[in-house]
């Protein structure tokens, strides 16, 4: 039942987009969601599209399986399109009582919903395809400029690991706590709301000691390994910009100079 | 009441790459009465196995009957079964929620729509079949109790439900022997007096051999040995190939018969294991006149 979430989930594999550099992918990623802003037109959204296609294609990550992660934000995307087709004026298309569909609406309505798709999907396939170690260690480097000016990258990417790392450890114990009490009687599927909410305590007090408890062994662990924070740690994995990372760079540049003359075009 | 499980096969994760088959066409059958210990290496499947057994997992094909009736139907009422088998999770200790030792052990029966005088007796009931008296324990809370009175409480939480089957999903894991015996003696206690069926996952072979009627071994999802303990632990190399162990005396006798010792039985308790001993080394001592003194 749990298990079903995929935000956040690494898909394993070894293909080239698994392979790039992290802290490659995170910038190209960016890049990625910030265009999807410049786009205007029908062009634009195609070419982001094809480009999302051959990612998802080069990656060997099943279509399925991304799809899975939209099923969550799929009651967002209904209410934006929803908004969107009613509420923009313009050439009237269909009226329905006190509703009006308009040309422009159902165009605006289309691409907004496209536009959040493939922001979801894009910044998916950056988790999907990064190990969250890889990934986290990414964030470090790329923020490492910024210690001078007081901010602990070290520190902050450590604690994006440790978060990233029990998620699937809290979402066990969340399903055998759930099981255990589910033995014992515990109904967790019918009732109001708020007889609902309060059939949650009989997990949510067990939850919360047992994060404690892993939190406390967690850090006693790292202690006895004289784990002291970012300053003169080496790394095992050092990251090395390789030629494929080259690139891709290269092709993210055209991907985004593609966009930008679609517009001043377009516009 | 009896337990019947038909070609049941569980897969978790279907349908993302970390997809594993958990069972594999796993059947079993434990009678009226009966004590089926189910032992395996960690991951062989007997957790998934009996978790099905109260439909908390659904199968992905195959079925359950509880006396009689198929639990894996639709329109089975869930609770009810749920009362009639229950179930002690590993490590049970980590489910306490409530602020008293005594509302927790009433959680269960109270799922069941029991209370007033009916909950009260059933609470006392069941702290004095684990040990836990009542008048020290019923107010305090569970999160100071120590682990093996913490273990005694979950425990009590599920055998006030007074389910008609009992299944231990290893009940000592982590407990100091004291405990350990304690948790026994209290199977053996609700064993005699209700006679009802007993299902224990351990890794303890020596407990196994001890309290069981029965064995199933599992292995990868399949139950590749079953029989009466004698059968089963008879079986030193089989069971050894497969990375388990035997139970103490069983080791012994098997380790003798390696050396040359001719010795048919396998014993299980420790009484019976030093008469055949004796047995065999007064026999030997009378077959080579002379080799004494």
């Amino acid at each position: 039942m749990i298990r079903d979430i995929t935000i956040g989930q690494y898909y394993p594999g070894e293909s080239w987009v698994h392979k790039l550099d992290p802290r490659l992918k995170i910038i190209v990623t960016l890049i990625f969601i910030i265009s999807l802003f410049f786009i205007r037109d029908f062009v634009g959204y195609s070419i982001a599209v094809a480009a999302v296609w051959i990612t998802i294609g080069i990656s060997k990550v099943p279509l399925r399986f991304i799809l899975r992660g939209l099923k969550a934000i799929f009651m967002i995307i209904i209410f934006t399109f929803a908004l969107n087709m009613f509420m923009t004026g313009g050439t009237v298309l269909v009226k329905i009582g006190f509703l009006t569909v308009t040309y422009e609406g159902l165009y605006r309505a289309f691409f907004m919903a496209l536009r959040l798709v493939l922001l979801i999907i894009g910044s998916s396939l950056l988790t999907l395809t990064t190990k969250p170690v890889k990934l986290t260690d990414g964030i470090e480097r790329l923020l490492n400029p910024f210690k001078r000016i007081g901010l602990p990258a070290h520190e902050l990417a450590m604690m994006m690991t440790i978060a990233l790392r029990f998620i699937p450890t809290l979402l066990e114990e969340t399903d055998k706590i759930m099981k255990a009490q589910m033995a014992r009687g515990a109904d967790f599927e019918s009732g109001s709301i708020f007889k609902r909410a309060k059939n949650m305590i009989p997990i949510l007090v067990p939850l919360f000691i047992s994060a404690f408890r892993i939190a406390q062994e967690l850090a006693m662990a790292m202690e006895a390994r004289c784990y002291r924070g970012g300053e003169g740690r080496t790394k095992l994995h050092e990251l090395k910009f390789k030629k494929r990372d080259l690139a891709a760079a290269i092709l993210t540049c055209l991907f985004l100079a593609l966009i930008i003359v679609v517009r001043l075009k377009g516009g | 009441m009896s337990i019947i499980v038909k070609d049941l096969v569980h897969i978790y994760g279907e349908g993302t790459p970390y997809e594993s088959l958990a069972l594999d066409k796993v059947s079993m059958e434990v009678a009226d009465g009966e004590f089926a210990g189910l032992i395996g290496h960690t991951g062989s499947g007997k957790s998934t196995l009996v978790q099905h057994m109260n439909g908390i997992l659904k199968p992905k094909s195959g079925q359950i009957f509880v006396n009689g009736v198929d639990i894996t139907a639709k329109g089975v009422r869930l609770t009810e079964i749920r009362r009639k088998i229950g179930l002690l999770f590993q490590y049970p200790e980590y489910q306490l929620f409530e602020e008293t030792v005594y509302k927790d052990i009433a959680f269960g029966p109270s799922n069941l729509g029991i209370s007033g005088d009916e909950l009260d007796a059933r609470v006392r009931e069941a702290m004095a079949t684990v040990g836990l008296d009542f008048a020290t324990f019923a107010e305090r809370s569970p999160f100071e109790l120590s682990g093996g009175q913490k273990r005694k409480a979950a425990i009590a939480g599920v055998i006030a439900m007074k389910p008609e089957a009992l299944i231990l999903d290893e009940p000592t894991a982590g407990l100091d022997p004291k405990s350990q015996a304690d948790v026994f003696d209290m199977m053996n206690k609700i064993r005699e007096e209700n006679k009802i069926i007993m299902i224990l996952i351990s890794h303890n072979m020596g407990d196994v051999a001890r309290m069981c009627d029965k064995i199933f071994v599992m292995e990868k999802g399949k139950i590749v040995l079953e029989g009466a303990p004698d059968e089963v632990f008879s079986q030193g190399e089989f069971l050894k190939s497969r990375g388990l162990g035997l139970p103490p005396t069983a080791e012994l006798i098997h380790m003798m018969r390696e050396s040359g010792a001719k010795l048919a039985e396998t014993p299980l308790t420790i009484d019976a294991a030093v008469e055949m001993i004796d047995d065999y080394m007064s026999e030997r001592e009378l077959g080579r006149p002379g080799a004494s003194v």
